[in-house]
């Protein structure tokens, strides 16, 4: 079968990429950097949701004026939102984009 | 001329414009792959835009900005939930799905499993997430309809949904993902330009000073200090631990659901590659962070300028707080001709703002009935482009006329926790087949299908024995609380949001179902992992 005979040659190609060292690179640096990120924005969310609910006295203390800490913390999670993805797109630009293209053209010769 | 006849024309004005580009749209439409992902043609920033515009719901811009003015602080919840869950969507599931996938949510599930039975169960979760979803938004636009034009009839509600449902399946029908695509960018443009200048106009008032606001918000309020802390709505004290587990319950599944919503993941095949992919998400990121943050003004300046007393007058969940902060805030700066044409662009922007949703959630559900169920379960993979492309069109039809039957029978109903139940069945069905079919190399068939029915199952069926569906008593104005007559009671689940159980019940179903099969391919994960991360292999975009 002609179509089966395509599969495995399609295989082929996949296999011969994932076994270049570049490749291995390419998926230590991403997993390097997401789960470790993904962990840590996911605690940091946690607690403040669980501050939110157990530590009121806290939350409620005013810093400047009539702005207290829990708006401070809410703030926080969005600086911390735009600085991680910012964060993201220089590090997947400069470490994943050049080894993900380089591995493009291998693979179309 | 009235704020009514002006909102009228200028919603109409939306309309039209985004008739004749769904027209222009449909021209440009010609196989499968610029009917399902309008040719993976759009730009990052557009795509970035259409996100903004598929995600702010009339329940975010509306809802959010209503419990603030009413609760204060704990609508923050809400949108910081929101915002923080995208990503999830950047660093874990956008570019790897753009480079693995191909027109929906089950092409990723079913890329190394037995296409069957994994196409099936995400068919039917997609199925499932976008009726809840757009169930909700249907039925907000008759309430929205009631409440900025005094039409309060049963037949005025039942015309609004009606109208609505008809201009969903048009978009959807005639322009395809490029006609709801350009919906989706003009809402955005509109909703962001409307809520910025009334949040400039409400600054203004305060000289730039969001201390005083707040302060003045929370005197307004009767509340006090309490006013801009958490726990007015959220875990109350009253509530005891329940109330708190909930609150934590809703946090979960707000961030983990956005990125298992089918609606937002076929999004990220509009773009040519991932790397664009990766930048539409970035930009989605900064328009809705910076909506909701505009939304906390919104909720704090209604609360501050027209006083909750007036605002629970108009309507008790606080919906009208944004278009009465709108008219308040005009006639206070420009005079009564000022409101009145704030208040107009405001309702307009609305109604707007659930097109752009329910077209995206109608086009997601159809694209699976087509893609999924038909041509791939029924028909084998054995069907033409153009048949799928048709089956697709006649799936939206009957999908809007199901959701403007049951949209219409839903009216007196109180359906405001479909939104977090949608989110709820994302992240516990599908959120942890998306993860382990990207990340676990031994993750199989049996594995996939018990994670999505696993997760979907028991989010649905806790939230059926929980307070929302019955039992909660009656409010003060007699109404009971829950979906249920108050005399009905068969309610045993505490928590309103089922999240905290049912998401790590969908992590376990998937991974029970998948050490408790045999099978295992290991040359087809090979070939998920090279084109996830490299893009090898992936569909490219049409050129013409």
């Amino acid at each position: 079968m002609s179509t089966s005979q395509e599969e495995q040659e399609g295989i082929a190609v996949y296999e011969e990429i994932r076994a270049r060292p570049e490749f291995s690179e390419l998926r230590r640096r991403f997993r390097a950097f997401v789960f470790p990120v993904t962990a840590a924005f996911l605690v940091w969310y946690l607690l403040y949701v669980v501050l939110s609910g157990w530590a009121r006295d806290f939350m409620g203390q005013q810093v400047i004026g009539s702005i207290n800490v829990a708006l401070i913390f809410g703030l926080l999670q969005f600086v911390s939102t735009f600085a991680i993805a910012y964060w993201y797109s220089r590090y997947a630009g400069a470490k994943l984009d050049p080894l993900a293209q380089n591995l493009r053209e291998e693979a179309r010769r | 001329m009235s704020h009514e006849s002006l909102a009228i024309a200028l919603f109409l004005l939306f309309v039209g414009l985004t008739l004749f580009l769904t027209v222009r749209a449909s021209r440009q439409t010609k196989d499968a792959t610029d009917f399902y992902a309008g040719g993976r043609s759009f730009s990052a920033v557009q795509n970035g835009l259409a996100i903004g515009g598929d995600y702010m719901s009339a329940a975010s811009f509306l809802g959010i900005a209503g419990i603030i003015a009413l609760s204060g602080y704990d609508g923050f919840l809400y949108s910081i939930g929101f915002l923080v869950a995208w990503l999830v969507a950047l660093l874990l599931v956008a570019e790897l799905m753009r480079n693995s996938g191909k027109f929906t949510m089950a092409d990723v599930l079913a890329f190394r499993m037995s296409p069957r039975p994994v196409r099936t169960a995400a068919g039917i979760s997609t199925i499932t997430v976008s009726i809840f979803y757009l169930l909700a938004q249907m039925v907000g636009a008759g309430a929205l309809v009631a409440l900025l034009f005094g039409l309060t009839s049963e037949a005025a509600k039942a015309f609004t949904i009606v109208g609505v449902g008809i201009l969903m399946i048009v978009y959807v029908v005639v322009g395809g993902m490029k006609g709801t695509t350009w919906v989706q960018i003009v809402k955005a443009v509109l909703l962001m330009g409307g809520a910025t200048l009334i949040t400039l106009l409400v600054l203004g008032k305060y000289g730039f000073n969001l201390s005083s606001l707040l302060s003045e918000a929370a005197n307004q309020s009767g509340k006090g200090d309490a006013f801009l802390e958490p726990g007015l709505k959220y875990g109350t004290e009253a509530q005891g631990l329940a109330g708190k587990l909930d609150l934590i319950s809703l946090g979960l599944a707000l961030v983990l659901g956005t990125a298992g919503l089918p609606h937002i993941l076929i999004r990220f095949y509009t773009v040519p590659t991932a790397r664009d992919a990766r930048k539409s998400v970035l930009w989605g990121i900064g328009i809705i962070g910076v909506f909701y943050l505009i939304t906390l003004v919104l909720g704090f300046g209604a609360a501050a300028l027209v006083g909750s007393g007036t605002i629970r007058e108009s309507n008790a969940a606080g919906n009208t707080a944004a278009p009465l902060l709108a008219e308040k805030v005009g006639s206070l700066i420009f005079g009564d001709v000022g409101g009145t044409v704030l208040l107009a662009f405001i309702a307009a922007v609305a109604f707007a703002t659930i097109l752009a949703v329910v077209a995206g959630l109608t086009l997601a559900s159809s694209s699976s009935v087509a893609h999924d169920l038909y041509a791939h379960v029924i028909r084998k993979g054995d069907v033409t482009e153009q048949e799928e492309v048709r089956v697709a069109k006649i799936s939206a039809f009957v999908i809007g006329a199901v959701a403007i039957v049951l949209g219409i029978f839903a009216q007196k109903l109180n359906v405001a926790f479909l939104v977090a139940l949608a989110f709820a069945v994302a992240a516990s069905g599908n959120l942890p087949a998306i993860l382990y079919s990207l990340f676990w190399k031994r993750f199989n068939t049996a594995g996939a299908v018990a994670s999505i029915y696993g997760g979907l199952g028991s989010a649905v069926l806790l939230v059926i024995f929980s307070p929302v569906v019955s039992g909660k008593g009656v409010g003060p104005d007699g109404k009971s609380l829950s979906l249920f007559p108050a005399s009905v009671d068969f309610q045993w689940f505490p928590l309103e949001n089922p999240g905290l159980v049912s998401i790590p019940l969908g992590f376990l179903f998937g991974y029970l179902g998948t050490v408790l099969s045999k099978e295992y391919r290991a040359d087809k994960y090979t070939e998920m992992e090279v084109r996830s991360l490299t893009g090898v292999g992936a569909e490219e975009a049409t050129s013409h």
